[in-house]
């Protein structure tokens, strides 16, 4: 677990990656290049690059336009632009008629660090996992990144894949990990508590296990990487097998992972569960470390959270 | 007298710069370029045009000032300080969590700040909103608008443009920081809002061109401005990003970056200017 690589990064080079084998493939960026890393793209296909400047709404519903002739194409900004500014346009253009646009979101959650609350998108996968068509996807390291960047090419349909600004551990092994859409992982086994956290909570949630561990505490690590449709069966057999659920995610705790999976246990098994992210708050400018210890989304603070959800176990 | 102005506000203006180095150099992060383009506009603005209380930043009867450009905050907190809205103190605590300047303009924590923004495009409508009130209340504030030419590639900023058009809001005066950059290089490269005058002409603005670090220049386009009724003006001003410290300018690179502590040192040397940090 001691290397590091942003989420976006991963998803830079895997569209560079891919692109050589599917040359149906059309990237367009919105004067974020260096940042989204579709550069990476960029500097090799060239001719499947589309700077559309900024202009994220235009950005989208050109995709959609793209998308009709047969190419598969990724469009890339802000998460806070793709989700938020251009929603309408996403909604209308790329998921009501089904196109096949994958949108390539950077820069979510809270770790955007210094730009602050205008930039730092916590409510994208709520907005996101409301519309229909729609395939919502959050990875937790690279090796995912990379793995759910060939899913959507592989998948004919609009996909929204969230990245982060910030380094984070690898936490699978390139050779040996597999990803299946509309599935969660079994990060690690435990049967006290289960704790489901999606994107770069799921490294933060391992870490917390192993510090539970020392307390005798074995929990459970489950990465819900795809959130919409999201893995029923999972969550249900921990609900089953550890009778406590917490969830973590760099995103408001409303309609995100947390919603999610409060919706699967409400309907099919009611379990006692504790949401952890933001509380119908904005972020705000910082390094990103201090904001997640100011918004309690540190491995000490899954601790706690999952030591008082255990005390309330039956 | 005049010529007195002016030499105040070029001082002011070189301070203005020492001092978006500076909190960038110790926020470590943050947008210097765009920053030190706007600062001679800005200066202008605050030290000689707009009518407003820095005891009383909410004053109801006050210019307002929308930094379209969200990104070049640093150069609006700067100018803030200097100005007394609030102490130099909090330009050290600039991007850092819980500090009242926030990476991107945030009117419920700083005073002076009259609207929040960072997302491009979004400003200039507000600017709009502000001008229509003031015709509803029949007050003679007046409304500035500060724009990135890059911005001009975001579609609401057309809308805007017609909005403030057709309600002939002759009480916006919008300015256009022509640096020629964006992030990913030229905009024209990148893609293309040329002609910028002629556009907005076709808008059924009024339309100044000038030196955007020239004082004199800055203060005649806005009496002008002040002058022109039944339309909105807008200002393109032509400015060079980076302006001021040498091997910053014209550089597509120094748009999100901030200077490290020799850089700090050696642009503090060019501006001839001494900052207590
Ligand atoms: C809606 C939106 N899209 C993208 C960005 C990211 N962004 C910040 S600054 C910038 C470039 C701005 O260029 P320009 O308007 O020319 O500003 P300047 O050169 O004056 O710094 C971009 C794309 C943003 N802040 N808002
Ligand atoms: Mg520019």
């Amino acid at each position: 677990m001691s290397e590091k690589i942003a989420t976006r990064e991963a998803y830079g080079l895997a569209l560079a990656e891919f692109g050589a084998q599917y040359e149906n493939i059309v990237v367009l960026d919105a004067d974020l290049s260096k940042s989204t890393k579709t550069e990476e793209f960029k500097k090799k296909f060239p001719d499947r690059f589309i700077n559309m400047g900024i202009s994220e709404s235009d950005m989208m519903a050109t995709a959609a336009g793209i998308a009709t002739t047969g190419k598969i194409v990724f469009a890339s900004t802000f998460a806070i632009f793709a989700a938020g500014r251009a929603f309408e346009q996403v909604r209308n253009s790329i998921a009501y008629p089904r196109l096949n646009v994958k949108i390539g979101a950077t820069h979510a959650g809270i770790t955007v660090g210094e730009d602050g609350g205008s930039h730092q998108a916590v409510e994208d996968i709520a907005l996101m996992r409301a519309v229909p068509n729609m395939v919502v996807i959050s990875p937790a390291d690279a090796v995912e990144s990379r793995a759910a960047v060939k899913a959507a090419i592989e998948y004919d349909g609009p996909v929204y894949l969230r990245f982060g600004r910030l380094a984070v551990p690898v936490i699978y092994d390139k050779d040996n990990y597999v990803f299946e859409l509309g599935k969660g992982v079994e990060t690690a086994p435990g049967n006290d508590i289960a704790i489901i956290a999606t994107g770069m909570m799921v490294g933060s949630a391992l870490e917390a296990r192993q510090k539970l561990s020392q307390e005798g505490i074995n929990a459970r690590v489950i990465d819900i990487h795809t959130i919409k449709p999201i893995d029923k069966d999972i969550i249900i057999k921990a609900a089953e097998e550890t009778g406590a659920l917490l969830t973590v995610e760099e995103h408001v705790v409303n309609g995100g992972l947390g919603g999610a999976v409060a919706e699967v246990l409400s309907e099919y098994r009611p379990t006692i569960m504790k949401r952890m992210g933001l509380y119908d708050q904005f972020g705000q400018s910082g390094k990103p470390g201090d904001l997640l210890k100011l918004y309690k989304l540190t491995p000490d603070d899954i601790v706690d959270e999952a030591k008082a959800l255990l005390q309330r176990k039956p | 007298m005049q010529q007195n102005k002016i030499e105040f506000l070029e001082e002011k203006a070189k301070q203005v710069r020492a001092d978006i180095i500076c909190s960038l150099a110790s926020a470590n992060s943050g947008h210097t370029g765009g920053s030190l383009s706007a600062a001679d506009i800005l200066v202008a603005l605050y030290f000689e045009v707009m009518n407003v209380r820095p005891d009383q930043p909410k004053w109801p009867d006050r210019d307002r000032f929308v930094l379209s450009k969200g990104h070049a905050a640093p150069a609006l907190y700067a100018v803030l300080v200097h100005k007394g809205y609030f102490s130099r103190d909090h330009l050290w605590t600039l991007r850092q969590a819980g500090s009242i300047l926030q990476g991107h303009p945030d009117m419920k924590r700083t005073p002076g700040v009259d609207m929040s923004t960072g997302s491009l495009g979004q400003g200039i409508s507000a600017a709009n909103g502000m001008a229509l009130a003031g015709k509803i209340d029949k007050k003679d504030y007046r409304v500035y608008a500060l724009l990135g030419d890059g911005e001009l590639e975001e579609g609401e900023v057309w809308e805007a443009a017609m909005t403030a058009a057709h309600y002939k809001l002759d009480n916006l005066t919008a300015f256009v920081d022509h640096n020629h950059l964006q992030i990913d290089g030229f905009i024209t490269d990148v893609k293309s809002p040329e002609p910028v005058d002629e556009k907005f002409k076709a808008f059924g603005w009024n339309v100044l061109c000038i030196n955007g670090h020239d004082m004199n220049e800055i203060l005649e386009a806005v009496e002008q401005a002040k002058a022109t009724k039944g339309k909105p003006t807008v200002i393109i001003a032509e400015t060079v990003k980076g302006k001021g410290i040498s091997f910053m300018e014209c550089q597509a690179g120094w748009h999100g970056v901030a200077p490290n502590a020799q850089q700090k040192e050696q642009a503090l040397k060019e501006l001839g200017v001494e900052v207590n940090v």
